[in-house]
Parts: structure tokens; sequence; C-alpha cells
């Protein structure tokens, strides 16, 4: 698998991103800069980390969404290439049009940083398919503005379509208010788009691949990416 | 010319900053404060001489760029 991570003023989970890739999906990768034009030649995976980009300035996300980098990764995108964005890279992915909905700020106005329940909605996707469907899987947040929404029409189509990639819940698998850590209408973590090659989620996947560091829930996205590459 | 945009949150859209900054005023004993709700100004100085250039330059601007008009809605001013 090539995955080039897109490197952003203010982004600083690249590094996280890199290892997990590298580790995990033992891809060969790219670090590529916001301002360039175009990704690597063979580019399958585009990876938007996380971070401040910009300094959160104006709207979370969204100078980096007008960068020149995007239009490349919106060209990789309509293609069917994968896109990958983590926090500050769903921010991001939703300020370019290439997710549907918002981040709003969290509703009870702080910043979260703690480890956190999900449930994998579905496992038949390039993201998913090490997983089991309805898995309870535990990574972190850390975010100040993750608060999902969009408008009745938008969500329907999400649910309707089966678009939800996770949803937080507590460590039973239960879905409750004090499970979700930013308000986020239905409970949602995590989106993809219509086609399911491109992710946005809040979670960090990549910070737990690591027993060492708080467990290794995240090491099956990263295989699900391997296998879907080298499938194809 | 110089334009002052606003930016506002649509009607209906959860605004947790305004409500804080809501009971923040009720706490200091100012009265009579039914609601709040936070946006943005900007100042921009333009390189146009006509009003409805300036007009339709900003609206570009907002649409691409100042607003996400999913939840937010602008409002122009130039003078």
């Amino acid at each position: 698998m090539k995955a080039a991570v897109i490197l952003f003023p203010g982004s600083n989970r690249e590094r996280d991103a890199l290892r997990a890739l590298a580790k995990i999906a033992n891809a060969e990768i790219s670090l590529v800069w916001h301002g360039e034009h175009s990704l690597p030649r063979g580019t399958d995976l585009a990876v938007l980390p996380g971070g401040f980009s910009y300094g959160d300035y104006l709207r979370c996300g969204a100078i980096a969404a007008r960068a020149p980098i995007m239009d490349a990764v919106r060209a990789h995108a309509a293609r069917g290439g994968l896109v990958l964005g983590i926090c500050n890279g769903f921010q991001i992915l939703v300020e370019a049009g290439l997710l549907p909905g918002v981040l709003m700020r969290n509703a009870n106005l702080r910043f979260v940083c703690r480890m956190q329940h999900l449930t994998v909605e579905r496992n038949d996707t390039p993201f998913a398919s090490h997983y089991a469907k309805g898995a309870n899987i535990k990574v972190a947040v850390a975010h100040g503005e993750g608060n999902f929404t969009a408008d009745a029409q938008t969500l329907d189509r999400l649910e309707g379509e089966g678009r939800v990639a996770f949803r937080y819940c507590d460590s039973r698998g239960v879905r409750n208010r004090e499970a979700n850590p930013n308000g986020s209408v239905h409970d949602i973590a995590g989106i993809y788009s219509q086609n399911f090659r491109v992710l946005g989620l809040m979670p960090h996947p990549e910070n737990l691949i690591d027993p060492l560091v708080g467990g290794t829930d995240g090491c099956s996205l990263f295989e699900s990416l391997a296998s879907c590459c080298k499938a194809a | 010319m110089k334009a002052r945009v606003f930016v506002t949150l649509k009607d209906g859209i959860h605004d947790p900053q305004g409500k804080a900054i809501e009971g923040a005023l009720k706490a200091l004993g100012i009265k009579d404060v039914a609601s709040v709700r936070q946006g943005k100004i900007f100042d921009i100085e333009l390189a146009v001489g006509e009003r409805a250039a300036a007009e339709e330059l900003l609206r570009g601007a907002c649409e691409k760029l100042l607003a996400n008009q999913i939840v937010e809605n602008f409002e122009l001013e130039v003078f």
C-alpha cells in the first residue's frame, strides 16, 4: 500500500499516523506538504492527520480545506482512491465538502481528552474489514470541536445508506449521554462517503496500536486498509 | 472601498458559546438579557471602486471561505 500523509501548518499527529501506517499496514509512506498540487504517483490512501491546522483559525479545518493539495485529494477521492481523515483531518474533509455535515464546538464547551469506546457499525468497508461487525473498541479522543451535526435530510441519508462508521458508546456497548463525549447527533463518531472509500472520524485509532500505550484496538483499521490495497 | 462582513449562526443551530456568554452576563447581574448568539465580523478593505463589484466579490468570499453555509448566514455592508 502506498500512503500519502498530508502535512498542514499546525498538523501534529502526522507521526502517529506514519507509525501506524508503517508498523501495522507495512505501507510505503510519503509526507506531502499542503502547498503541493499533486499526490505521489500510485497513492492508494491519502491521510489527513490530526492537529490544529492554521491554529483552528476561522473554523476548524476551514483554511486547510482550501489548500492547494486538497484539489489533488478531491481528485483522488473522485477516482475512488482511499481517504482517511482523523480528528482535524475529519474537520478538513467536511469543510472541503468530501463528507457531509459539520463539526461544531463540543456541547459542553470542554476540550475532551480521554479513552472512548466505539461501536463498529459495519465491517464490509475498506477501513473496517478486520473488525467484527458491532464490535466494541476502545480508542482515544482528543478534541474541542467534534460535535457532528447535519440537517435532517442529510442525517436521514447517512443513516439510510448505512454511512455511519463508528458511534460513541460505553464499555458495555450501550449508547447514552455520558458515553457521548461531544454531543454529536446520533452518537456519530465517524462517517463514510457514499462509496465507503472516504472515512472521517474524530477518535484516534492510530494511537492504539501498542499494548504499552493503552491498547491495540486501532490496529484492525490499518490491517483492513492493508488488506484492501493488497486485494486491489 | 471598505466592507464589513457579518457571519452568524443560522436559527436553530445550537450555540454553546452564546449560551455560556448569556449565562455569564446574567451572573454579572446584567438584567433583561433574554438570549445571546455569538457571531463573527470581518473588516475588509477592497481594491475595487464599484459597490456592485464589491458585493459580488464579497459574496464569493463568503460562499468559498468566510461562512460555512451549512450552519452559518452572512450579511454584507459596503461603505
